[in-house]
């Protein structure tokens, strides 16, 4: 049990009034940046790394890993209450969250979707502890053929999401892929449907897509429906955390898949938006209430926050023992590290241990800090929707265009926003599914850079998606989540087969 | 010890040189050297923008706010100074903001070889159109296998890609850009083939060799000398004309000083990457030489000192004529090589 004694050493290098501070200081900063859209917590980091380069590197990382599980917590909110993702990876809990706020459930789904981060990050940080240096062993056995199938997967899991016409479906998807093509083409470092636009070299940003059709299309519904928010009769009630707590113990299958999901997608870099969206649609396919998801059903807030938490805390295991970032956000914490003089890598963890254990102690103390403070939160952001229609809006729309704005600091982007917005709004009166073409539009690049770069590697020949048993089973079982809904009544016909006999 | 004694009375010296500056142009307020005076002593007036060509979490990224933290630690500068990302198009992004800001003193950018790559392949800019300020360095790149790998030296290597036939896997970070450049120099100068496969970032380059999902990488020593200490990469040769400098221990055996350069190792090919810094073009020479001045005292941090060591950076730094002469045989290079490769036509 090195480990934990490690570990508690490294509660007594974290647990110090100053640090407690910092980590306090950081979550309400990180809350802040996860609110406001657009200024995701890699921004947030890169922008406060300069500032802590007087610090000692176990202050200075707490206090930015608390930015980040900050982000983490914050993207949710927004997202359950206007329908605006703060954070790619909040797209998911806009699903069910936004719906329940809607019938009046904010503070429900706010309790739900903390909860269920902590639940997700938790169990992650409990495996950066124990079990670091074998799953960072395990990351190393993933190349382009196995990224490709962990795409695949991640696309085949959430193929069942369009109610309506498959044919929707597929045109959304495809329009998706189209839009993340545009820019520079990593395997051929060619502009591709730029036509001759700077403004276009960068290609469509996510962020500026997801605000744009879910937050001002949502505006623009609502402006329709009547100029009124659906939820604002709400109950206001400082129990509802205790009343939503009592509920949360019947979704412990969904969050068991969750923070599996998330680990592996954490440690191998996939990332915290992917693993939402699998979470969030493998719940779907495996949930009792499956039917009702999108309808504003409690479990589809939980699967995406706990996969996305435990997908955002795992993803600083590789940057820690391997020295790659499993997350933008990481990319820049690993940059931090390496002025403060500290080299990530295989060795961090015997050469360094007071600032590794210092972090992963913090780890836990920083969620617990966290959830606190969120919690305390819920009926404040739940009162939000008791203003008045005409006056939150507009502030909505303000905050989105600087959102739209800070991604990329381009004033293009606040128009594509507008646009995105218009389409958003048509979408969803001709009735067609927003979720695969943001799916695509998040994973659509690096699915096709994995694939071409796994063909090169291959000569052109597609079993090497079969050449071993890892990348094999990836391959078999996004295909058998392709088929998930045929083979399921096959499954019922065949159980119901020995009963009648 | 003495550069920090150094560093401190720079600080110090600068706001009384700055008062005597104001006494005397005061008094010389009527005579007709009292502009050119003031002309020397330019000083921005606003926050200066830090564009950074290439994403958050890159070489030139780290480098940026390396130098933005330095300046801030050290007070070297009055106005702060803020990091922009602006990658798109392999940095065209960038240098076009920079180009479209002519005359603009409050913009600086650094530049890694896509100043010359994106530059040829887009057509869009060129360096004479931004105003040289200093080379900060110069990136080395070392030619990397799997610790396993049955090559120990770059003889070996070639020898194994020839009897590979053309399947031996480099990997790389981007398409057509400095790791390409260096694979096609390889397989020109040993009359090799490999097949190249490009990655977004040199980090992911390095796992991917350790991984042995690739065979060989050009990484630059900052990306993978985490993994060689850990003991999963091997350096056969870095691609200098002379040994790189640094001489203490890295791994219980060697030092960036052992690493033969292919050269001497028998692949005659070298290649280093600029990371210097520009400003738009039309400044005026003032504003020039206060970016200038700006930059040696970042390079003259015992913290500038300490990264250039731990990344092996080629400490070379050149300002003025020296440096334009460079980039003039720079750019020169570059587009022989990507002509022979055949990305330019020009």
């Amino acid at each position: 049990m090195d480990e934990l004694q490690s570990l508690l050493h490294g509660f007594a290098i974290a647990l110090t009034w100053q640090n407690l501070m910092l980590m306090f200081l950081g979550i309400v900063l990180g809350v802040l940046i996860g609110v406001l859209p657009g200024l995701g917590g890699a921004n947030g980091i890169a922008i406060l790394l300069p500032l802590t380069f007087t610090m000692s590197p176990t202050s200075a990382i707490i206090l930015l890993s608390c930015i980040y599980w900050g982000a983490l917590f914050g993207g949710a909110i927004t997202s359950i209450l206007f329908n605006i993702p703060g954070e790619p990876w909040s797209v998911a809990t806009t699903f069910d969250g936004h719906p329940m706020a809607r019938q009046g459930r904010a503070g429900e789904a706010l309790t739900a979707a903390f909860t269920g981060s902590f639940i997700g990050a938790f169990f992650a940080v409990v495996m950066i502890t124990f079990l670091a240096p074998m799953v960072a062993q395990f990351a190393l056995r993933f190349g382009p053929p196995e990224y490709f199938a962990v795409y695949l997967l991640a696309f085949c899991s959430f193929v069942g999401m369009g109610k309506g016409s498959p044919w929707k479906t597929i045109a959304a998807m495809m329009l998706g892929f189209a839009l993340a093509a545009v820019g520079m083409d990593t395997v051929t470092g060619q502009l591709r449907m730029t036509f001759g636009s700077t403004e276009l070299m960068r290609g469509f940003d996510f962020l500026v897509a997801v605000i744009g059709l879910f937050g001002i299309g949502e505006i623009l519904l609502t402006m329709e429906e009547g100029l009124e928010f659906k939820g604002r009769s709400a109950k206001i009630d400082a129990r509802v955390v205790w009343s939503t707590w009592k509920q949360l113990p019947r979704f412990w299958a969904t969050s068991i898949r969750g923070v599996l999901i998330g680990c592996w997608m954490g440690v191998t870099p996939g990332g915290a938006t992917p693993a939402s969206f699998m979470s969030y649609g493998v719940a779907r396919q495996m949930s009792k209430n499956g039917h009702n998801f999108g309808k504003g059903e409690m479990e589809g807030v939980v699967a995406p926050e706990v996969a996305a938490h435990a997908a955002g805390t795992s993803a600083l295991l590789p940057m820690l023992a391997l020295g790659i970032p499993g997350s933008p956000t990481a990319a820049v914490l690993l940059g931090g590290l390496l002025i403060w003089g500290l080299q990530p890598g295989p060795l961090l963890f015997v050469e360094q241990k007071d600032f590794v254990w210092g972090l992963i102690a913090s780890m836990y103390l920083g969620n617990i800090v966290g959830l606190i403070v969120v919690l305390t939160t819920v009926p404040l952001f739940a009162a939000i929707l008791r203003i008045p229609f005409s006056i939150i809006a507009p502030v909505i729309i303000v905050v989105c265009a600087i959102g739209a704005y800070t991604v990329n600091n381009a004033m293009l982007d606040v128009w594509l926003m507008m646009l995105f917005g218009v389409a958003g709004y048509v979408f969803k009166k001709l009735d067609y599914p927003m979720a695969p073409m943001v799916l695509a539009l998040v994973l659509g690049d690096r699915a096709e850079d994995s694939f071409r770069q796994a063909m090169l590697m291959s000569q052109g020949s597609l079993s090497i998606l079969w050449q071993n048993w890892l990348v094999g089973s990836i391959s078999a079982l996004a295909i058998a989540l392709l088929l998930w809904p045929f083979l399921a009544p096959l499954r019922a016909r065949f159980k119901a087969r020995p009963g009648a006999a | 010890m003495e550069e920090s004694i150094r560093c401190a009375r720079s600080v110090h010296a600068r706001p009384s040189l700055r008062r005597w500056v104001t006494a005397l142009s005061t008094a010389l307020v009527f005579s007709a050297a009292a502009g050119t005076t003031l002309a020397q002593a330019w000083e921005p007036t606003r926050t200066v923008e830090f564009i950074v060509p290439a994403g958050t979490g890159g070489g030139a990224d780290q480098m940026a706010r390396f130098i933005q933290g330095i300046i801030q630690k050290n007070n070297l500068m009055k106005q702060s100074l803020i990091v922009v990302n602006k990658g798109g198009g392999a940095g065209a992004e960038g240098f076009l903001e920079v180009k479209n800001a002519k005359g603009d003193p409050h913009k600086i950018v650094i530049t890694l070889s896509n100043l010359f790559t994106t530059g040829l392949s887009t057509g869009t800019f060129d360096w004479t159109e931004f105003t040289p300020v200093s080379m900060m360095a110069l990136d080395q790149f070392v030619l990397w296998v799997n610790a396993k790998s049955p090559a120990k030296s770059a003889t070996e290597f070639i020898e194994q890609a020839r009897a590979a036939g053309g399947k031996m896997r480099m990997g790389g970070t981007g398409a057509r850009q400095e790791d390409q450049i260096i694979t096609v120099s390889i397989e020109r100068a040993a009359k090799v083939k490999f097949t190249y496969i490009p990655f977004k970032g040199g980090g992911e380059v390095a796992t991917q060799l350790v991984g042995g999902h690739v065979d060989s990488t050009v990484n630059n020593p900052i990306e993978a000398v985490a993994q060689w200490r850990a003991g999963g990469l091997r350096p056969l040769c870095v691609f200098d004309d002379e040994r790189m400098p640094y001489t203490a221990r890295v791994t219980d055996t060697m030092s960036w000083n052992d690493i033969p350069t292919c050269r001497e190792a028998g692949v005659p090919t070298d290649y280093v990457m600029l990371r210097g810094i520009f400003m738009p073009g039309g400044v005026t020479p003032a504003q020039r030489d206060y970016f200038v001045g700006l930059m040696r005292r970042v390079r003259e941090t015992p913290e500038w000192k300490r990264f250039i060591a731990e990344g092996a950076f080629n400490p070379t730094a050149l300002e003025g004529d020296a440096f334009v002469k460079w980039l003039t045989r720079a750019k020169e290079e570059h587009r022989g090589l990507m002509k022979e490769a055949g990305w330019v036509t020009k």
